[in-house]
């Protein structure tokens, strides 16, 4: 186990470096754009520049940005946004807004998700099994956008329960604060309805197949009761595929939805990505490229590992 | 018990041997063999919710292909009149909804302004008073209905000699009067109406930038108060005029001459169907800036579903070739060829269409390179799946049969192993599809593929982006767009469902 969790982790760098090189030597085939004069920082920004070797080889460059970032910490600083401050602090200004909402989302869709998905496996076949599923397929397949929309349509305007925008810090006082959560409950909503679905979807599939198993007629055949029977036996075997999933989501928060930030107005790491490419800001355009592939590996591993972890016949199957 | 008294007694002798003396084993079939398509086809054919999704993907398709050529607007249409119109269908105006009205409430004022352009022009904006109040502090409000067509009015046009002289020979033909006399009121400060094209009454107030309150005379009419003069020609008019003209030889002013031609003050739905030869009606309303959403939506999708299509049967071919490899050699070639697909698959779609925009979109267009986009990455899918079915297949004894008699790695790929995994291989490209419909909205509603460089393409994204800050007053130019691509994404959902249970029985309704 420990050599295959060694050898994904290696993988993970070696694909990270590539996808890495490749996007360096894409966006240093773009032309630069030149140092904005507005403000105060440009001859920051141009000693920065020349820091970085900005007119010499791309290999050269790229040596410089890898050996910045290893030895300094040093991911650039802003040229054409947030000029003259350090990518990594703005970016670190700005995942708690991601993560925080999407936290939420997760956290109210693990239960409602697993409990409907539950109750269709039990019920499956009957209309509330029926019911259920049809939801879900719809849920599943409507663009979260809609569903933003359609929130901020009813729930926002029309009702007036809720700000149309999530509410910036100086107004709310503090991320944690009452009115930063009401505000934010529209975009938990329209996250969350995809996910629930997703979530109802895949444990329906893995308890109703569980539930078919000659363990679970012999656990009932002993005198379980089905309640003890499905608790103690059929969830934790399905459990073995649900868990992964939600750990991979866990990890997937970091990253959030582009689009839900946008419409909401959340000033997260997807709304900086979106204006870095909009205003052609390349140094935070390329640790951001880095950041959403690290997220996107990261997550893929967890989920793998997290099965041998979980189930002991995978990993034994492993150590073949 | 209740079987046995089910069966009639049957008399013993009643009963024939079949085939006594007959021998059957050499014998043709007596029924037709089923296929694998065939056999596909029956089982989808019963999947009642696949055949609704497949009927309604194919009544969507034929609305994108058919609707632009009907329709008479087209994206680069642009009325800067009507802008933000409801939707109206003319057949089921009449009945009352689908109308292009829109329930309002209006100041006296509002009201007032409202009333006097049906009242010029016969057209009615106030189709309707629901109710009146009057709030605290005694300004009165009005409940009503207005017709969003006909709240333009009027506009001042500017005509050359020739257009001046067919609208007014256009006039004489119909009947129809488009030219109203101009204005007496000073229009400099008025928000409301085009230029003030809509104040033909006298207003209590000139000077002051107010909503423009007339001034009624004893009857509660407006007075009114047009350009005159004893000049019954006055800037080479000789059409119809309106009612009341010509009293006591005062003429109205029809047209002033400028330097480039004639200021005329023209009703706006009269001189669109004069322009058009159609009466404006829009099914679905116009946008922020004055297209049809109708068209639009037909053509967004025909884009949205083009580039889907050519991307999964692009992706198809490259992953099954891809694939097929893989799968067939295995060893070395598969290793090397598994890292390379697993390092593309790893990359963030975000991250490769944006890179192929900033890249290839000033040479190549926003399009191809989106289309290049989606095919970097996303074949990958499609050439797991084919690699699986290849470990699958290849091993089994008829692969090892055909070998042995001679037939080539080519032939093997594509006669023996390849048409068995294909069920599964055409379900993953049809499932791509939704996928990428979502993927080119969102690019284009967050504007990172930029449409708006050509003018005879839109996309749904594009479309819902435009009707953003609009969605608390004017929801309806999101509804269109998000109800579609809603309804597309469903079906082809459930029409990927249907193809799945049909190739492959056994995995029906694992996660549907």
């Amino acid at each position: 186990m420990t050599k295959y969790v060694i050898k994904r982790i290696l993988l993970m760098f070696l694909t990270l470096f590539v996808i890495t090189v490749m996007c360096f030597v894409l966006i240093k085939l773009l032309p630069l754009p030149a140092v904005r004069e507005m403000g105060r920082d440009v001859n920051l920004v141009l000693a920065k520049r020349e820091k970085m070797g900005y007119n010499r080889p791309i290999m050269v460059q790229f040596f410089l940005y890898i050996k910045n970032i290893l030895t300094e910490w040093d991911w650039g600083v802003g040229e054409q946004m947030y000029e003259g401050l350090g990518i990594w602090d703005v970016m670190m200004q700005k995942l708690p807004y991601t993560v925080v909402v999407n936290f939420y989302s997760i956290i109210v869709s693990i239960p409602l998700g697993l409990g409907l998905g539950v109750y269709a496996a039990l019920k499956k076949n009957k209309w509330q099994d029926a019911l259920i599923s049809t939801l879900v397929m719809v849920f599943i397949s409507v663009p979260s956008y809609v569903y933003a929309f359609l929130v901020q349509y009813i729930f926002c305007f029309k009702l007036g329960w809720f700000p149309l925008q999530l509410a910036s810090e100086s107004q709310a006082g503090s991320l944690f604060t009452w009115k930063m959560f009401t505000s934010m409950v529209p975009a938990i909503m329209s996250l969350s309805f995809g996910v629930i679905a997703g979530f109802t979807r895949y444990t329906r599939a893995e308890l109703s197949e569980v539930l078919t198993g000659d363990y679970m007629l012999l656990a009932r055949t002993k005198g379980l009761t089905k309640a003890q029977a499905i608790s103690r036996h059929a969830m934790r075997n399905a459990m073995v595929v649900i868990l992964p999933m939600i750990f991979g989501e866990f990890i997937g928060i970091m990253g959030g939805s582009l689009i839900i930030e946008n419409i909401f107005g959340i000033p997260g790491i997807g709304n900086l990505y979106i204006s870095s490419i909009n205003v052609r800001d390349y140094n935070f355009f390329m640790a951001l490229n880095i950041f959403y592939t690290l997220i996107g590996l990261v997550s893929g591993i967890v989920v793998d590992i997290s099965y041998g972890f979980i189930d002991p016949r995978i990993r034994m199957g492993s150590k073949k | 018990m209740m079987n046995e008294n089910k069966i009639p007694s049957v008399d013993a002798k009643k009963f024939v041997f079949v085939q006594k003396d007959r021998h059957i084993q050499d014998e043709k079939l007596q029924t037709k063999p089923v296929g694998y398509l065939g056999d596909a086809w029956q089982r989808f054919r019963t999947n009642r919710s696949a055949v609704v999704a497949f009927t309604l993907i194919m009544i969507l398709l034929l609305f994108a292909l058919i609707v632009p050529f009907v329709s008479n607007y087209s994206v680069s249409f642009r009325d800067g009149l009507y802008k933000m119109v409801l939707p109206k269908n003319n057949t089921i105006a009449p009945l009352g909804f689908w109308d292009g009205c829109a329930r309002q409430q209006q100041s006296e004022a509002g009201y007032l302004y409202l009333n006097a352009i049906g009242h010029e022009t016969g057209d009615e904006v106030i189709v309707k008073v629901y109710d009146s109040f009057v709030d605290s502090t005694g300004a009165k409000f009005y409940n009503v209905k207005v017709d969003t067509y006909n709240l333009v009015g009027f506009f001042y046009a500017n005509l050359s000699e020739g257009e001046y002289q067919a609208l007014m020979d256009y006039q004489d033909e119909t009947g129809i009067q488009v030219i109203y006399p101009l204005s007496a009121t000073h229009t400099g400060h008025y928000v409301r109406g085009n230029d003030g094209a809509n104040f033909w009454y006298k207003l209590a107030d000139e000077s002051q930038g107010t909503a423009g309150a007339p001034v009624l005379d004893e009857n509660g009419d407006y007075i009114a108060n047009y350009l005159s003069s004893d000049d019954e020609h006055r800037g080479g008019y000789r059409s119809l005029r309106i009612e009341g003209d010509g009293q006591d030889g005062v003429w109205y002013t029809y047209a002033q001459k400028n330097q480039t031609g004639y200021k005329v003050r023209v009703e706006y739905s009269k001189y669109f169907y004069y322009l058009n030869g159609f009466v404006p009606s829009f099914l679905f309303g116009t946008n922020v800036y004055g297209q049809d959403i109708f068209t639009c939506l037909a053509i967004g999708a025909r884009f949205s579903l083009l580039l889907a299509i050519a991307v999964a049967t692009i992706n198809f071919i490259l992953g099954v070739i891809y694939g097929s490899i893989e799968g067939y050699y295995g060893g070395v070639t598969d290793l090397i060829m598994e890292r390379i697909s697993d390092i593309l698959y790893d990359v963030p779609f975000m991250v490769v269409a944006t890179l192929f925009q900033l890249h290839l979109a000033s040479k190549v267009g926003p399009v191809i390179s989106l289309l290049f986009a989606f095919i970097l990455t996303g074949w990958v899918g499609t050439a797991a799946r084919v690699r699986t079915q290849f470990y699958r297949f290849k091993g089994h004894e008829y692969v090892l049969a055909a070998r042995t008699l001679g037939a080539s790695d080519r032939r093997l790929i594509f006669k023996h192993i390849f048409p068995n995994s294909l069920g599964t291989i055409i379900t993953g490209a049809v499932m791509t599809i939704p996928g990428v419909i979502f993927s080119e909205s969102m690019l284009s509603y967050l504007n990172i593929i930029n449409l708006d460089a050509s003018p005879t393409l839109t996309s749904i994204g594009t479309m819902l982006a435009g009707g953003r800050s609009y969605l608390s007053t004017y929801p309806h130019i999101i509804f269109f767009p998000a109800i579609f691509i809603s309804i597309l994404e469903i079906s082809f959902n459930l029409f990927g469902n249907g193809l799945r249970d049909a190739f492959n029985p056994s995995l029906r309704g694992a996660d549907n």
